[in-house]
């Protein structure tokens, strides 16, 4: 269902509370529940994001949900990637060029890609886990000479659930970095590998004194991919997760998002490994 | 030119061990190489050898009817192929097909199995790690069943 609502253009944000209308320019499906939409201010654009920060959009009269930013366009564009899971995301994958949405943000702590600039870069993505991650794959590959050695996994049950295929198999065949794709059951069709993604670290060549790693996917992904790069050698620091919770406010003032002594909306999403992991191993939280 | 051996002693799953076992082991093992497309092992028949692979891809698979070969889990350098060769009744359980250009050693089990059962303490380090790499795979398995990419996800 389109959602044509009329919004005046001269909204501006108030104060990070108040959601920015934009307009769907663009909307690419990307697996049969998840899409990728284009989003343009109509007037007042939102502060420019920084790859692993997210935004709360708006599905006007049906709810707001985080939604990471997956791709970082000139001109004030966004790039979201939704995956249609509940009924403010389905609404919102719904959108037709044209809808109007509400945007709050950006949120949250980013990657900290230029902490990593020198070193070697280890991307692993499970699922629509690559969304966040797309934007630093952008960025290594932008400013290639900056990184040594850049390696990417993606995993997904099946082909047909990666996300962003097209551009995946394209990174392949540039040859500038590495990128091993695996899903958990194929034909003989399927050219990649078969196995969940974490069996994949063992395969690929890390130098632990000098790999930055990035992390993202659902949360029993993320355990298992962390443990295989510790198991590795790389320091707790070193590794940097993206988080999940319930996210409303967006800035650390609801406590929807708590996981014991952190926020993840503002203290997060993204963490280092030696501060979240030790949580996600209590139940109590 | 590389001996068995010496290919055996660069590979993480006979590294350590002694070079008096890896000569002993080596002596059931030859240099195979298979191309892309080619069978290594079809179901249901006589399991009698295992491959360590060195180099290229492999691809296990199980024919199910209705919806063709499904692909269950790759292979690739560093890797074993086959385990039924250790137990009764010896025969796969699985087909498995090169993906690429396969570089393997290829071991006869009966000969590594008299072996072993003739020199316990070898027998017993080479079970450690086939049970190792056994209990890999089935940790994989397991975290396919939790279906990782389905619970959770992030938007």
């Amino acid at each position: 269902m389109s959602m044509a609502l009329a919004l005046p253009t001269e909204v501006r944000p108030a104060d990070a509370m108040v959601p920015v209308p934009y307009r769907v320019v663009g909307r690419a499906r990307e697996t049969a529940d998840t899409v990728t939409l284009t989003l343009e201010p109509v007037a007042q654009p939102i502060a420019d994001p920084l790859p692993g920060q997210f935004n709360m959009l708006y599905a006007f009269g049906v709810g707001e949900v985080p939604i990471s930013i997956s791709a970082i366009d000139a001109g004030h564009r966004l790039r979201h990637t939704v995956r249609g899971v509940g009924a403010v995301s389905q609404q919102l994958c719904a959108a037709e060029a044209g809808a109007m949405i509400g945007v709050r943000g950006p949120f949250g702590t980013d990657w900290g890609l230029d902490t990593a600039m020198g070193s070697d870069v280890l991307v692993v993505a499970g699922g629509i886990g690559l969304a966040p991650l797309r934007p630093v794959v952008h960025q290594l590959l932008h400013n290639r000479r900056r990184f040594r050695r850049v390696t990417v996994l993606v995993g997904a049950r099946a082909p047909e659930e990666i996300v962003f295929r097209g551009e995946v198999a394209s990174w392949q065949a540039s040859a500038r970095i590495t990128v091993r794709t695996t899903v958990d059951y194929a034909t003989a069709a399927w050219k990649g590998e078969v196995g969940v993604v974490p069996t994949l670290i063992e395969r690929v060549t890390i130098d632990p004194e000098v790999t930055t790693v990035m992390i993202c996917g659902p949360e029993v992904m993320l355990r298992f991919t962390a443990a295989e790069v510790l198991g590795r050698g790389i320091a707790a620091e070193r590794v940097r997760v993206s988080m999940e919770r319930n996210m409303q406010c967006g800035i650390g003032r609801c406590g929807h998002c708590q996981l014991g002594p952190v926020m993840v909306c503002s203290h997060g999403p993204v963490f280092p490994w030696s501060r979240v992991g030790p949580l996600l191993a209590r139940r109590e939280l | 030119m590389k001996t068995i051996a010496d290919l055996l002693a660069e590979h993480k799953f006979f590294g350590e061990l002694d070079p008096q076992s890896l000569e002993f082991v080596a002596g059931c093992g030859k240099n195979v190489h298979f191309a892309p497309g080619e069978r290594i092992l079809t179901e249901g028949e006589p399991a009698n050898t295992f491959y360590v692979l060195r180099s290229g891809s492999v691809a296990l698979s199980f024919f199910v009817p209705g919806r063709g070969a499904t692909v269950i889990d790759t292979l690739g350098d560093g890797d074993l192929l086959g385990w039924s060769w250790l137990f009764p009744p010896y025969r796969w359980q699985f087909d498995a097909e090169a993906r690429d250009d396969v570089a393997a050693v290829a071991f006869d089990g009966a000969c590594l199995r008299t072996k072993c059962d003739s020199d316990a303490r070898l027998g017993y380090a080479l079970t450690q790690r086939f049970a190792r790499v056994i209990l890999g795979r089935l940790q994989s398995v397991r975290m396919r069943m939790l279906d990782v990419y389905g619970v959770g996800t992030p938007h």
